[in-house]
């Protein structure tokens, strides 16, 4: 008798430890890691110690095991290194500064993933977020090199100008879906191609935002300096104001979603629009206002860097931050905090992988890791069946036990 | 070819599906199988097919066993099904879905499309189905795919033709249109099985019928038995669903529709020309067989569909172009015919769902936030009051048996301060205590002195509920009656007699 009672305990305790298991949070945790055991193959089989001692595998099998072992530790060494602490540095100055490189490039990244976690959550796909940080770049650009207003107001007024042209440029989207019926991805795609051209046109162009004595190649004066944002943590780091930015942008996208009645009314429509629509909610107006919302957080992205820069600016402004945002968000499961977290990897691997590329790696490794991670996080069945977790909801000892304590054995 | 089934018995763990169903279906005979949605017929029907192994009994075709492990088997054995979701490529033509998987082929492969518009001739002319080989899917009728997906199954020398509830999708014109082929197919001596849970349509074309109840054959009946008998199989029980309540206390006129017209998705006039007034403390239901239009006039009375013509009063409110959020902040209440659809959001909880269409304003928002602690108060007081069957307020909807999901819907509507109340199908899918459970609050409702609108298709629970019955038929209301009106009265009228 008591071991069957101790055998339901344990498969109770352990459908338990299943269910956390299959949430998504953990399957995140999971994705992350094994994005990191495909980068340390890529870092053994590129590296020659490796190559030759496994061709006398048989004979010394501990060369090739050492090497190998030596080689992943040297490279994530080297991305700890780069990312968080140097504790090879001359001075504690130059110790820390990886860390602020990390926050300054997850900066403008957990922006824009915060843009399209939200339109994620309304059930639109952002694939825009690259073509907004140009068009609110623009005329940030325009605000800080080309007005000249008191110091502190034109910063502001830069601010609102890089926010309010990401919104609009979203919103455009959002109209053209609610009007038309056109699908947002083929929108977002082609507004990314039509905003590229327009900021090089004006890059170029002297009249309007090219350099005072520049050449042919497009690109605008440094913001002066009323308009830049300040360096956050003194002359001897880069990281600025923008990581600032990202922190409350983080906060007002949860009280956005997890709070405010507009929040609820976009996860509505995200879940059921025809139930959303028979609730008296406006469905394609809720689309153009969310494609804005979605538009302002990436403009915070873009204000990041057109008014985080120090120097002249190029079309290529945007990087590749519209494009890694939709990972970012897609990796933090379009919540506040998994954003932020999300962001902050993210943003540690651009800052690490110079510091790999110094001991011999390629840095295009840590792209490899990145988009590993996605496409583990893309298909959940691949890290279920590679972990052999539980398919999600199969089990409910968890809910169970709620039943067992709310319903008294009434419930059907 | 005759079909026998002889004890199909099909499990799904601890559910028994169908539990030793026993049919015979007679070659060139039109077989009804008539049951309840839920009944099993289905089931049955994708054992007969392959798509389910039997766990027990046997299926004989002219008195052979068969094995059948798939659809191909059954196919090949002369089985041809129509599915009420259709099978077919839009884009392609007639021609090229009829012969899909089973294409004539020329010389190295390629398709030989004059042979299989000759095949989709044939069988057309045979029938007289009038289908153009050529004619793409997606711009054929509702009706005219349908014979598509009959000729598709003749095309491949189907002898016993299953039709899962075929009519569910047409509208009555095309379902006589259906009648008179089926018909036609089994005088040439085809076998057709014909699903349904509709009396008039059994009544009307069936030889012979099977009626099954919780999985297993309650009987057979022959089609001139009256509907009361085949409903009471059907259901089980005899159909008494008497909600006890008072003579109704009239008031004033609390919905006038006058002369509301409204064009639908075809471009048909699905609403036409429709008149007529609720007062308040009193239950107009309007009845009919489903697609005769009652959807689209719940749909504009609640602003979700826009009326080309006619007009929509509330008491004296003109709310004819009035938006849907209009609409409720009006006090109309609305329950739709498909709460998961539009009733209810799935992956909220059931206090998110408390407050879906009060979103912007006191008790359930606070300025810009919503008010946590006031929803979940009013939530945790209708869960109680309306007695919720769930774990908590934070159980997301979609875990809820249909029952509960649909009292978590009366309890939100009927909770608001209302000046009208519609209810679409305010039982459908719904165990028998929570029935009984919905009527008293409508009727409550009612002797509150509101007035209300039921749309049901199911007569009893008219009659059940009325006060007086307006019947619709093909979007035009035949006549409306006293509540006391004979079911065959009513019969007649859905099938758009005048009273």
């Amino acid at each position: 008798m008591s071991t069957t009672t101790e055998q339901a305990t344990t498969s109770r305790v352990n459908s338990a430890m299943k269910e956390i298991l299959a949430s998504g949070a953990s399957r995140a945790v999971l994705s992350v890691f094994l994005g990191f055991v495909v980068g340390a193959l890529f870092m053994v089989f590129s590296n020659d110690a490796f190559l030759q001692s496994i061709q006398y595998f048989a004979a010394k099998p501990g060369d090739a095991l050492g090497s190998a072992w030596t080689a992943i530790a040297d490279g994530y060494a080297a991305l700890f290194r780069g990312s968080i602490y140097n504790y090879q540095a001359a001075n504690p100055v130059a110790a820390f500064r990886p860390i602020t490189e990390t926050l300054r490039f997850a900066g403008p990244l957990i922006a824009a993933a915060l843009g399209v976690a939200l339109a994620f959550r309304v059930g639109l796909f952002n694939i825009g977020a690259s073509g907004q940080i140009l068009f609110g770049a623009l005329w940030a650009t325009w605000i800080s090199t080309r007005v000249t207003l008191p110091w502190g107001i034109h910063l502001i007024v830069a601010l609102l100008v890089a926010i309010l042209g990401a919104a609009a440029y979203g919103a455009i989207v959002g109209f053209l879906k609610a009007r038309t019926g056109a699908h947002e991805v083929i929108v977002t795609i082609m507004m990314n191609y039509i905003a590229a051209g327009i900021l090089t046109f004006f890059f170029r162009t002297p009249e309007l935002l090219r350099e005072a004595d520049g050449g042919g190649t497009p690109k605008s004066d440094a913001p002066a300096v009323t308009a830049q944002l300040p360096v956050l943590l003194g002359p001897e780091y880069t990281l600025h104001w923008g990581f600032v930015l990202a922190i409350v942008g983080v906060v007002t996208y949860w009280w956005i979603m997890e709070r405010s009645t507009m929040g609820y009314r976009f996860r509505m429509v995200g879940h059921n629009p025809d139930a959303a629509r028979t609730a008296g909610i406006n469905v394609e107006r809720t689309f153009v206002l969310a494609m804005a919302v979605s538009g302002a957080f990436v403009g915070l992205a873009a204000a990041n860097q057109a008014l985080g820069a120090r120097a002249g600016m190029t079309p290529d402004i945007d990087g590749t931050i519209g494009f890694d945002a939709i990972t970012v968000a897609l990796l933090g499961s379009s919540t506040a905090p998994g954003v932020l977290l999300a962001g902050l990897l993210f943003g540690a691997f651009k800052a690490g992988a110079p510091a790999m590329q110094a001991i011999g790696l390629s840095p295009e490794i840590t792209g490899v890791v990145q988009g590993f991670i996605v496409l583990f996080i893309a298909a959940p069945p691949l890290v279920r069946a590679i972990f052999r977790l539980p398919a999600p909801q199969k089990t409910t000892v968890v809910a169970d036990w709620w039943r067992g304590i709310f319903s008294r054995g009434g419930a059907k | 070819m005759k079909l026998e089934l002889r004890g199909i018995t099909k499990r799904f763990g601890s559910l028994v599906a169908n539990d030793h169903i026993d049919l015979v279906v007679n070659s060139g005979e039109i077989h009804s199988l008539l049951g309840e949605n839920g009944a099993g017929k289905s089931t049955l029907m994708n054992v007969l097919y392959g798509l389910y192994q039997a766990d027990e009994g046997e299926i004989l075709l002219d008195g052979t066993v068969q094995h059948f492990k798939g659809p191909g088997d059954a196919m090949a054995a002369g089985i041809g099904m129509v599915h009420q979701h259709f099978m077919l490529i839009p884009v392609f033509t007639v021609a090229e879905n009829v012969v899909l998987g089973n294409e004539p082929t020329g010389p190295l492969g390629t398709l030989n499309l004059d042979e299989a518009r000759k095949r989709v001739r044939e069988i057309s002319d045979r029938f007289g189905f009038d289908i153009d080989p050529d004619a793409l899917v997606e711009d054929l009728p509702v009706g005219a795919q349908q014979r598509v997906e009959i000729i598709k199954a003749l095309a491949r020398d189907a002898k016993v033709l299953v039709l899962d509830e075929p009519t569910a999708v047409l509208t009555p014109q095309e379902t006589d249109e259906l009648m008179s082929i089926m018909r036609g197919l089994a005088k040439s001596g085809t076998s057709i099985v014909f699903i349904t849970h509709k009396l008039r349509e059994v009544q009307a074309v069936a030889d012979r019928i099977t009626v099954i109840r919780l999985g297993a054959v309650v009987g057979e009946a022959k089609p001139s038995e009256s509907a009361e008998t085949l409903a009471s199989m059907m259901v089980g029980r005899a159909v008494d669903l008497a909600v006890t309540k008072h003579k109704p206390k009239k008031g004033n006129i609390g919905l006038s529709v006058t002369n509301l017209t409204v064009v639908g998705d075809r471009h048909n006039k699905v609403v036409d020309d429709v008149s007529f007034e609720v007062h308040a403390g009193e239950v107009l239901a309007i009845a009919g067989v489903q697609g005769n239009g009652q959807t689209e006039l719940a749909e504009a009375l609640v602003g979700l569909r826009i009326p080309s013509s006619g007009t929509i009063h509330l008491g004296e409110l003109d709310i004819t172009h009035s938006s849907v959020r209009e609409v409720i902040d009006a006090g109309v209440g609305y329950i739709p015919e498909d709460r998961s659809k539009d009733g209810l959001v799935g992956d909220f909880t059931i206090a998110e769902n408390v407050m879906i269409n009060r979103s912007y304003g006191p008790p359930f928002a606070n300025g810009l936030q919503v008010d946590f602690a006031s929803r979940d108060r009013i939530t945790d007081q209708l869960i109680k009051d309306y007695d919720v069957r769930t774990p908590s307020r934070e159980t997301l909807a979609k875990k809820l048996s249909g029952g509960n999901q649909q009292k978590v819907v009366v309890a939100r509507e009927l909770s608001r301060d209302l000046n009208l109340l519609i209810a679409s199908q305010p039982t459908r899918g719904v165990d028998v205590g929570s029935i009984e459970f919905i009527h008293e609050r409508i009727v409550a409702t009612r002797d509150a002195g509101k007035p209300v609108v039921i749309i049901s298709t199911e007569l009893d629970e008219v009659t059940a509920l009325a006060d007086r019955i307006a019947v619709m038929f093909r979007g035009r209301i035949v006549g409306i009656v006293d509540a006391t009106a004979s079911r065959e009265t009513l019969g007649r009228m859905m099938a758009g007699a005048t009273a």
